[in-house]
């Protein structure tokens, strides 16, 4: 069973922004939340280097930890989804997440939060695979189409990698080989445990 | 006093300094290691700049919200083991040490009895609205404990037994509750201090009253005390404190990265030499406000556990002097001599006659 991870390659990453771009359409993300972003470090700086990023599906999720009602479940390829009917927007796992990963559109009182938001790994949610209330809540379900996220197949410089964790982590050491230089896998370390 | 009693009395102070200590020590941790954001970094990232991305650097970023440029944030890793841990445990076993002293207490106890036969002439302990005041707080604060419990605990306790649909069901009414009850809870606050801060103030006879422990202890000793005794002025001050620390950190989780308040009171308390980390991101006041709401929630609460009990079952006649508002004079008599003098001269020249037809009739 693959092991679904994003893999940013920071030296190749030209923040054209087409991730976000690609996943605000084919989700139909509403204004104000966004699943995936790009960071630009040191911008204008020597040694200026731009990363997107999303959810990284951690192994031992804190979202997951932290919410008291238990929304959260990981799927057996490693994907962390939310059951948006459960989730009661409380914002812990927000303040739990390493990666600012999850969003919420303003709703109610006070600034209160809606249900939370965050990006799926292209995998949908609970509802039943590829429905209209699926897609309403949680936006495509590629994987179940035999797909990969799209921010990632869009990436125009293939910075952006995402599937199996071996095929990702081969690719992105092939590549270092070749060049002789990498910043390296970055995040894996704090999403995956320091194994990886 | 006997060698149980002591013994008894020994553990008592021993479990309330460790629960005050536990108390203590997870908020202080709990400051400490969330703002120094280099804590539990592995030594994964290689240069300079990915060592900042792994502490929390900001990049720059097109959203108009500046906390996405953080890339990665550790505190809420370590906001997770507090929340998680000590909090949710010291947590539960405050709040179980203190059902089973009162327990204990009772069974040793018992319910602490009206001395002597009652005059059956009542005076006003609490008119009105001090009756309201108090019941406004007490049924918006039981609505805020219930909700604010469920968010810690009901995950392990409630859904193995209805299941995750109905809990969140509950759970989410929980929130919009506790949202809007803490308004009720905040103007309970103000209007009990108004009304009662006068007659909370230390004295000398508190002193005496401490001495003699209150006459929990014993039905021979009976220590004089004014309107309220120390206990009662404790308990007071203990709701007044902790209720308006767990207001201002319950505002900042009701409006997120609104109401930043711990930077700033770290920087006051650092004028006494804390050495707290003052410069905190907005991310770090919510995981502070979110810690110091639950350790204050569960300390009052815990408390409020005894004051329930010495209220309720704990004690004859203690329930009616905020139920009807009226108390015997032989149990003001009893349990607050120096008040209980001014109150009869005042209810012989306001009451005088009803409290005499009812002494005929008796």
């Amino acid at each position: 069973m693959a092991r679904m991870k994003f893999l940013c390659d920071a030296d190749r990453c030209i923040e054209c922004n087409a991730c976000v771009t690609a996943c605000k359409n084919e989700h139909e993300v509403p204004w104000g939340v966004n699943r995936r972003r790009v960071v630009t470090i040191n911008d204008g700086q020597p040694g200026e280097r731009s990363i997107s990023t999303a959810c990284m599906h951690c192994s031992d999720a804190p979202c997951m930890a932290v919410c008291p009602v238990d929304c959260f479940y990981q799927t057996d390829e490693g994907v962390v989804l939310h059951d948006k009917d459960l989730c009661i927007g409380c914002g812990y796992c927000f303040y739990a997440c390493p990666f600012g990963a999850p969003q919420y559109p303003q709703a109610g009182n006070f600034g209160g939060r809606g249900k939370m938001d965050k990006c799926t790994f292209c995998a949908g949610g609970p509802k039943e695979d590829g429905s209209e209330e699926e897609f309403a809540l949680y936006g495509r379900n590629r994987l179940a189409e035999g797909k990969l996220p799209l921010c990632a197949e869009m990436c125009s410089t293939k910075a952006l990698l995402a599937g199996d964790a071996d095929t990702v982590s081969d690719i992105y050491r092939e590549r270092v080989t070749a060049r002789g230089f990498g910043g390296g896998v970055w995040g894996w370390n704090t999403a995956y445990g320091s194994d990886t | 006093m006997s060698q149980q009693l002591r013994s008894f009395l020994a553990a008592v102070g021993l479990i309330a300094a460790l629960a005050a200590a536990g108390y203590v020590a997870v908020i202080v941790g709990a400051a400490t290691v969330i703002g120094q954001s280099e804590t539990g970094i592995e030594e994964s990232a290689k240069s300079d700049g990915w060592r900042g991305v792994r502490s929390g650097t900001a990049g720059r970023v097109s959203i108009p919200d500046p906390q996405a440029g953080v890339l990665i944030q550790s505190e809420g890793e370590i906001w997770r083991s507090i929340r998680n841990g000590p909090v949710t445990a010291a947590g539960a076993w405050s709040m179980f040490v203190m059902l089973i002293l009162l327990a204990v207490f009772y069974a040793w106890r018992g319910r602490i009895p009206l001395a002597g036969k009652p005059t059956r002439r009542e005076v006003v302990r609490f008119n009105g609205i001090e009756r309201f005041a108090h019941w406004m707080t007490a049924a918006s604060f039981i609505v805020l404990a219930l909700s604010g419990l469920n968010l810690l605990y009901g995950r392990y306790l409630f859904i193995p037994v209805v299941g995750k649909e109905a809990f969140a069901v509950v759970t989410e009414a929980g929130k919009f509750l506790h949202n809007f009850v803490a308004f009720p809870f905040m103007a309970g606050l103000v209007l009990m201090f108004v009304l009662w801060v006068r007659h909370n103030v230390p004295t000398r006879v508190d002193l005496q009253w401490l001495r003699l422990g209150g006459g929990l202890l014993s039905d021979r000793h009976h220590p004089a005390a004014e309107r309220f005794n120390a206990g009662q002025k404790a308990i007071f001050w203990i709701v007044i404190l902790g209720g308006v620390s767990v207001s201002l950190s319950g505002v900042a989780l009701l409006m997120p990265f609104a109401f930043p308040i711990f930077g700033k009171t770290f920087a006051f308390l650092n004028l006494f030499g804390f050495g707290l980390p003052d410069v905190l991101t907005p991310m770090q006041e919510m995981q502070l406000a979110q810690v110091w709401h639950a350790v204050v929630s569960l300390g009052l609460i815990v408390v409020m556990f005894a004051h329930i009990y010495i209220g309720t079952i704990g004690m004859e006649g203690a329930f009616q002097a905020m139920g009807s508002g009226k108390v015997d004079t032989a149990w003001a008599e009893q349990h607050h001599s120096l008040w209980a003098a001014n109150a009869e001269e005042s209810v012989a020249d306001d009451d005088a006659v009803p409290a005499a037809a009812r002494e005929g009739q008796g």
